[in-house]
């Protein structure tokens, strides 16, 4: 199955707003497997957490799923699972979204870096 | 207390020159992986200041990108539904390579088209160019986050790599070179307490040997003593002889 989906390609994941999902969507990332399973996940005000999740989870497990892009705002619901997530494949990359500007001091990897680094080298 | 901070090893010669090879071989070895810490560590911090820069690219891609689809919206009224709902198979995939640094295998991501644009008909009755547009900026984004996908990914593993070296550097630097050199201590120490008894003893022998020479000599000289004792106790007259 990994050598399969190897020389296949790998796709992106995204889970995000409308608007962010929509956008990418027609940059040609977008793909419903034979299962009927959509690799991205539109979230409104009525999608709980515990469904971002669940979705993410899904993602990681899924081995033909490199790259998740998540918008800040969501990933900050589900900062315990990201945080979770110490594997290098797939990337968890948190994007801004429309309506909230980028936050690098939120951001996992980010965070993980200052650890190591003094703050100035981060801001500079 | 002892016995945990030197191998537990019979002090011999042999077991001397061991212990000094092991030395050097771990002095060897802490230096490379010193070497090898600090190739990680400069690459680390490329690594590093390249993520800010993207992160930084990526907030003003995206806000572009966001703004060319407000844009499209509201030449094309709203498309979300048209477009979530026409999901088929993903026109951008990504390949994986593979790069090295200092024997640590990086994965890099490289985007690629593969099959035909779905949205290929969206927007023709109105507002193509916007949805054009529009589907650029996406593709750009895309791009630079599959950049700064891989530097993450690397920064991640090179992370790993790097705590896991240093953990070995210190392990070495800290634990094992200092009880090799115990041990090589307790060894010399060893052999130097055996040497010390070895001349002890040899003087003791000797003493020995000076006095039951001398013992042998003195009763020799007697014995010859003796004999002319002897000798002139059967020549001489006695005195008080009773009878």
């Amino acid at each position: 199955m990994a050598l399969h989906s190897a020389v296949k390609g790998k796709l992106l994941a995204v889970i995000g707003d409308e608007d962010t999902c929509v956008g990418f969507l027609l940059g040609g990332i977008g793909e419903i497997n034979k299962h009927r399973q959509p690799n991205f996940l539109v979230v409104d005000k009525n999608t709980s957490v515990s469904d971002i999740e669940e979705a993410f989870r899904k993602f990681i497990k899924r081995d033909d799923v490199d790259i998740i892009l998540i918008n800040q705002n969501v990933a900050e619901l589900i900062r315990h699972c990201i945080d979770d997530h110490t594997q290098p494949i797939p990337a968890v990359l948190e994007i801004p979204s429309k309506d909230h500007p980028y936050d690098a001091s939120k951001d996992s990897i980010l965070r993980r870096a200052k650890g190591m680094f003094n703050p100035e080298d981060i801001a500079a | 207390m002892s016995g945990k901070e030197r191998l537990p090893i019979f002090p011999s010669r042999g077991a001397q020159s061991l212990m000094k090879s092991r030395l050097k071989g771990a002095q060897k070895g802490h230096s490379l992986l010193k070497k090898k810490a600090d190739a990680l560590q400069m690459r680390f911090r490329m690594i590093l200041s390249k993520i800010i820069e993207t992160k930084t690219l990526m907030g003003e891609v995206m806000k572009e990108a966001a703004f060319s689809l407000a844009e499209a919206k509201f030449t094309t009224g709203d498309f979300n539904q048209v477009v979530l709902q026409n999901v088929t198979k993903a026109q951008i995939k990504i390949r994986t390579k593979k790069d090295n640094v200092a024997g640590v295998t990086l994965p890099v991501f490289e985007s690629y088209q593969d099959g035909t644009d779905t949205y290929e008909l969206a927007g023709l009755a109105r507002g193509g160019q916007q949805l054009a547009k529009l589907k650029k900026n996406y593709q750009t984004a895309i791009k630079l986050l599959v950049e700064l996908a891989s530097l993450q990914t690397s920064f991640v593993t090179l992370d790993d790599v790097i705590k896991i070296t240093n953990r070995r550097v210190n392990a070495i630097e800290h634990v094992i070179i200092p009880r090799i050199e115990k041990t090589l201590a307790y060894i010399i120490s060893e052999l130097d307490e055996l040497e010390r008894e070895e001349f002890y003893r040899l003087k003791k022998i000797q003493d020995k040997k000076k006095v039951i020479k001398a013992a042998s000599e003195a009763f020799r000289k007697s014995r010859k003593y003796d004999e002319e004792q002897a000798f002139n106790m059967l020549e001489e007259e006695d005195q008080d002889i009773l009878f």
